[in-house]
């Protein structure tokens, strides 16, 4: 800790910090534009002007940047200075000449950063009258809406998104007072991080499209602390919603997992709780029927006994807990694929047995060498592979470190580093995003690339080589990086479908002290694997000899589980069939009993990250009766709070029962006092219902959580996993979150959102696995078919979001060899079914091996890989 | 005694004031136009619809009565979807215009608004919009402002130059 001075106060700051980091660390209000908390700064903008003494005699002073001076021990600085804050106002006076009198229509009012440093400095009038400049805006695709006359050339757009996520396609053009933030020519942007650029930005020259389809002010917005459907990373999110549809999701930050950013699928994905799609009645045989007749026959048909129960990997911990309490815990199954559920029980036994941690994505960027096994991460867990990329840069801080420049200094710290980077190897079935900051890439198929890590893996524990030979100076080049890393990692996970991929990971990461994250598909699939229950075959074989005669299917889409030659036949010979899900689909089409889930946005939860880490996600707004939680409709009457459902689960499944510190219970208060929902701000409380009803309602009671549903409650700062939104006064953007912080860019005051519940095998003995499996053999005349993430496309909820629905390609088989055409059609037969599939070459596939796309209907429930046979249509 | 008399003496004496009550309604008071009393919503001097749905009304009322969606028609000129102003809760504050930056919603010298219902005081977009540009002829905010709408490019508002070509490399 060292001491600076500042108005002639000392205040304890951290040395290794500039001292707008510090300023703002202390709750100072200091303006800034450049300066990014996890993008360092350049010092282009002159905004964070202050006066910086000598020493105490030192009356004259001058004006220094404070974003670009190190909090050096016995700094003298002040921000209140006279001529230090007309420097300011003189800063937003130019920056303003140009800017158009747009923020009555612009998407950024009200949660604009200019907005806030300019009310900050004090500038009111615009003195400039004369021409203003303009630009023509570009068309970037669904996601992005581009405004770019109100740009302030801060340059933090492209420093973002070409720097810290490698992006390309945007870019800076032209030159002095013309300088233009866009792509070449109009475009989808190519960066799957692209969405970041709306909170990034500090003003409306990037904003959200999905929310100017039906715009409202942040201050109008009832939020809620949720968090990522779309894939198993478990970024913290906040929902907004007005009169009665979702309109946006925001990042909510969590320093150790998404923390500043999230992915554009996580982004833009909110859309399918707005969908035509969704199921808004119980219907009973296909006629409408009220919510009590529903439940009756819910209840008779489970009262009849020889009901199964099928959960789901994107339903709440608690909705699966109330479905396995109906029908039993020797009746329940987790609703997982087969193959894949056996390769996460796998997993599950190594993250606790062995001796292996598994990091957070705070640790992930702070890896020094990285092995990436059979993922995809830019398709399946796409905001990992923003982590990786910051992983790369640990060698650009030591050389930043020996050549004393601090490691805030983003420029300094890049042009000492210029390409070098950290070890990352990516050993994949296809190419992947990622490959380009890679420092060796291999591809191979799944038995293969298990055969190289078993060998990786063997290099430390013994000489004996069983992978003959292949890749050899890989396995040494590999084997030395991870041994000379300080903080190793591997990466894996269950999309290569390989068991083998899977230990082979473990025994490196076991063998090289290294850190072991396995990236799951879905939001919730450690919860459901940790809910036991047993295959889905297990299931589909008891009704089949006829052991049960009423279905229970929660939230999950059978076809997309199992082949339809199986479901079919399965869902022909149940006498009763109960499905509860969110959005219409082949199983639901077929459901006897149909009851309207509430989603994510409109129900409490709690879901399990592949991190192991139980989070809960708070519903934003009541869903129009008589949609409900699924464990509402599930419960008898014994539960009337998720606090119920809670206490319940931990006395059934210990091992889950520290998902209720998840965050406070419904009895948690501050002072007093709930905390509210909406912003202070938020308007229309007496018209919003006027036309249907002219006494406004109560708003609705919350008996699930310490939240409330208005902007009634306290108005302090709510701890890290009830935060709806981040404000301040004067910050009304989400730049807001620097007094969240304990330190600007560290963990939230209180602690970082959810508990972890997986941590490494108490045993110090490692062992390994030895069962390598054959080298790959092509067929003659077959191909393995492996599966083919995509981004936009793989996850089933967000593939009902218009604007993703957009980007997500149709269903395809890729092939690396010659011999078919690109585009050309062909005839896939897999697993009893053949689709017309058109062909997309990808010349890097390995022989004997082509690319299904993952979860893109109707290619779905497929077990990949798996051998298939592709035929030319004459 | 002699204070009952007096106070009657007085009462006599103001049959001869100046009587000041208004035989209301058949007299009508003259109301200066900036009175504040129903809310209209008036029209740009081109006749297009002059609120922006900028939601600035809607968060300075203090009793929360207005209410309005945005929406955009096809060339990106912003308007409200719906727009509704409570009357049983309005207390004629003209908050509400102070906020409008597009002299849109503006406060009228009527205030004969007694109903027997309630609901006959939530007043709806078409109750509330009038064919004119009310107190403040000649404004029309997308004139001054930086986005493009129908009929107005970029470049093309009051004091704009025209748009920057981005390729040019010209110093
Ligand atoms: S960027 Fe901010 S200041 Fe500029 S028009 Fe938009 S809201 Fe107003
Ligand atoms: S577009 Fe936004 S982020 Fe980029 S330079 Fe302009 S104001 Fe800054
Ligand atoms: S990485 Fe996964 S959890 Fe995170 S935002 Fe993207 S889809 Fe959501
Ligand atoms: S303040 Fe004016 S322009 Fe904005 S929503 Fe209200 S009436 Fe419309
Ligand atoms: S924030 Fe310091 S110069 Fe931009």
């Amino acid at each position: 800790m060292a001491t600076v001075y500042i108005d002639n106060k000392p205040y304890p700051v951290n040395p290794q910090e500039n001292l707008l980091h510090q300023c703002l660390s202390l709750g100072f209000n200091l303006p800034y534009f450049c300066w990014h908390p996890a993008l360092g700064s350049v010092g282009a903008c002159r905004q964070c002007a202050v006066k910086h003494f000598k020493d105490e005699h030192d009356t004259q002073g001058k004006i220094v940047m404070a974003c670009v001076t190190a909090a050096v021990d016995g700094t003298r600085i002040s921000i209140d200075d006279p001529e230090a804050a007309s420097f300011r106002a003189g800063v937003i006076e130019g920056l303003m000449l140009n800017h158009p009198h747009d923020c009555p229509v612009c998407d950024e009012g009200g949660e604009c950063h200019l907005q806030d440093m300019t009310v900050m400095t004090g500038l009111a009038h615009r003195r400039y009258r004369f021409e203003k400049r303009t630009f023509r805006n570009q068309d970037l695709g669904p996601l992005v809406n581009h405004e770019m006359n109100r740009c302030i050339q801060c340059y933090r757009c492209v420093r973002f998104y070409r720097d810290y996520a490698g992006g390309k396609d945007l870019n800076s053009f032209s030159l002095h007072d013309t300088v233009f933030f866009g792509r070449e020519r109009d475009g989808v942007l190519e960066s799957e991080f692209a969405g970041n650029l709306v909170e990034v930005c500090p003003t409306g020259v990037f904003t959200d499209k999905t929310l100017k389809q039906h715009y409202t002010r942040k201050w109008d917005q009832l939020f809620a602390p949720s968090v990522c459907v779309h894939c198993g990373t478990g970024c913290n999110t906040s929902v907004g919603e007005r009169y009665g549809t979702v309109r946006r999701t925001v990042n909510r930050y969590n320093h150790e997992v998404n923390g500043y950013f999230l992915c554009d699928r996580g982004r833009f994905g909110y859309e399918f709780v707005n969908s035509e799609r969704r199921i808004r009645e119980p219907r009973l045989r296909g006629e409408p029927a009220a919510p009590e007749t529903a439940i009756e026959h819910l209840r008779r048909a489970v009262a009849h006994g020889g009901a199964v129960g099928i959960g789901s990997p994107r339903a709440s911990l608690e909705s699966n807990f109330a479905l396995r309490s109906l029908v039993g815990a020797g009746r329940f199954f987790c609703g997982i694929a087969d193959g894949e559920a056996s390769l996460i029980r796998l997993m599950l036994d190594i993250l606790r047995t062995k001796p292996v941690r598994v990091p957070t994505l705070q640790e992930i960027e702070l890896s020094d060498a990285v092995l990436v096994l059979g993922e995809d991460v830019a398709n399946t867990a796409p905001r990992i592979a923003l982590s990786l990329r910051q992983s790369v840069r640990q060698s650009s801080f030591d050389i930043a470190n020996k050549l004393k420049i601090p490691l805030w200094l983003d420029n300094g710290v890049r042009d000492a580093a210029q390409d070098r980077r950290s070890p990352l190897f990516v050993l994949a079935t296809q190419a992947t995003r990622i490959d380009e900051i890679a420092t060796e890439t291999f591809r191979a198929a799944p038995d293969d690339l298990a055969r190289v890590g078993f060998e990786i893996g063997k290099s430390v524990i013994g000489p004996d080589s069983g992978a003959g030979g292949i890749g050899c100076d890989l396995v040494n080049e590999i084997s030395t990086a991870l041994k000379n890393a300080k903080r190793p990692l591997v990466i894996s996970g269950s999309s290569c479908g390989s068991a083998a991929v899977i230990q082979a990971a473990a025994n490196i990461a076991q063998a090289y002290g290294a850190a072991l994250y396995y990236t799951l598909p879905e939001c919730n699939t450690i919860g459901a694997a940790l809910m036991g229950g047993g295959s889905l075959t297990s299931a589909f074989d008891l009704i089949r000899n006829g052991y049960a005669d009423t279905l229970i299917v929660l939230e999950n889409d059978l076809y997309r589980r199992a082949p339809r030659a199986e479901v079919d036949p399965l869902l022909e010979k149940v006498p009763h069939l109960i499905v509860l899900d969110s959005l219409v689909n082949d199983t639901s089409a077929k459901a006897e009993l149909l009851l309207p889930a509430a989603t994510f946005a409109e129900s409490d939860g709690t879901f399990v990250s592949s991190e192991g880490r139980a989070q809960r996600f708070f519903q934003a707004f009541v869903p129009g009766d008589p949609i409900r939680e699924s464990w509402r409709w599930l419960t008898d009457e014994s539960w009337t709070r998720l606090d119920d459902v809670l206490a319940a689960l931990a006395r059934e499944i210990p091992e889950l029962g520290r998902a209720r510190d998840a965050a406070p219970s419904a009895a948690f208060r501050m002072a007093g006092a709930k905390i509210p929902r909406a912003p202070h701000r938020y308007s229309g409380r007496t018209a919003m219902l006027a036309n249907i009803t002219v006494s406004e309602p109560k708003p609705p009671d919350d008996p699930d959580s310490p939240l409330s549903f208005s902007m009634e409650g306290t108005e302090d700062k709510p701890p890290g996993p009830l935060i709806p939104f981040f404000w301040s006064p004067g910050w009304n953007s989400i730049q807001a979150t620097n007094f969240y912080q304990k330190e600007v860019a560290g963990p939230l005051r209180g602690g970082d959102p959810g508990v972890r519940l997986i941590e490494p095998g108490q045993s110090n003995g490692k062992s390994y696995f030895s069962e390598i499996p054959e080298p790959f053999s092509p067929r003659q005349g077959e191909w393995l078919m492996i599966p083919i993430n995509h981004i936009f496309g793989s996850d089933e909820l967000s593939l009902s979001a218009p604007a993703i629905a957009e980007l997500a390609p149709g269903p395809y088989v890729a092939i690396g060899s010659n011999g078919f055409a690109h585009e050309s059609e062909v005839s896939v037969t897999i697993a009893d079914e053949t689709f017309r599939l058109p062909v997309r070459i990808r010349p890097e596939l390995p022989a004997g091996i082509a690319g299904l796309s993952y979860g893109i209907p109707p290619v779905v429930g497929i077990r990949l890989p798996q051998f298939g046979k592709i035929e030319k249509i004459s | 005694m002699f204070s009952i008399l007096r106070t009657t003496g007085r009462v006599f004496l103001h049959m001869f004031h100046r009587r000041v009550t208004v035989q209301y309604p058949e007299q009508k008071p003259y109301l200066a136009p900036r009175y504040r009393g129903r809310i209209i919503l008036s029209r740009d001097p081109d006749g297009g619809e002059r609120c922006v749905a900028c939601y600035l009304c809607a968060v300075a009322c203090p009793v929360d009565c207005i209410a309005l969606q945005a929406t955009e028609d096809e060339t990106g000129r912003r308007y409200p979807e719906f727009f509704r102003i409570n009357f049983s809760r309005c207390i004629f504050c003209g908050y509400c215009e102070e906020a409008c930056p597009t002299y849109a919603i503006q406060l009228t010298p009527d205030f004969e608004m007694g109903e027997f219902h309630r609901e006959n005081l939530v007043y709806e977009k078409e109750d509330l919009l009038i064919n004119g540009p009310g107190k403040y002829p000649g404004y029309n905010f997308w004139n001054v402002a930086g986005v493009k709408i129908g009929g107005k490019d970029k470049g093309e508002a009051e004091l704009e130059a025209p748009p920057v070509d981005v390729q040019s490399l010209m110093p």
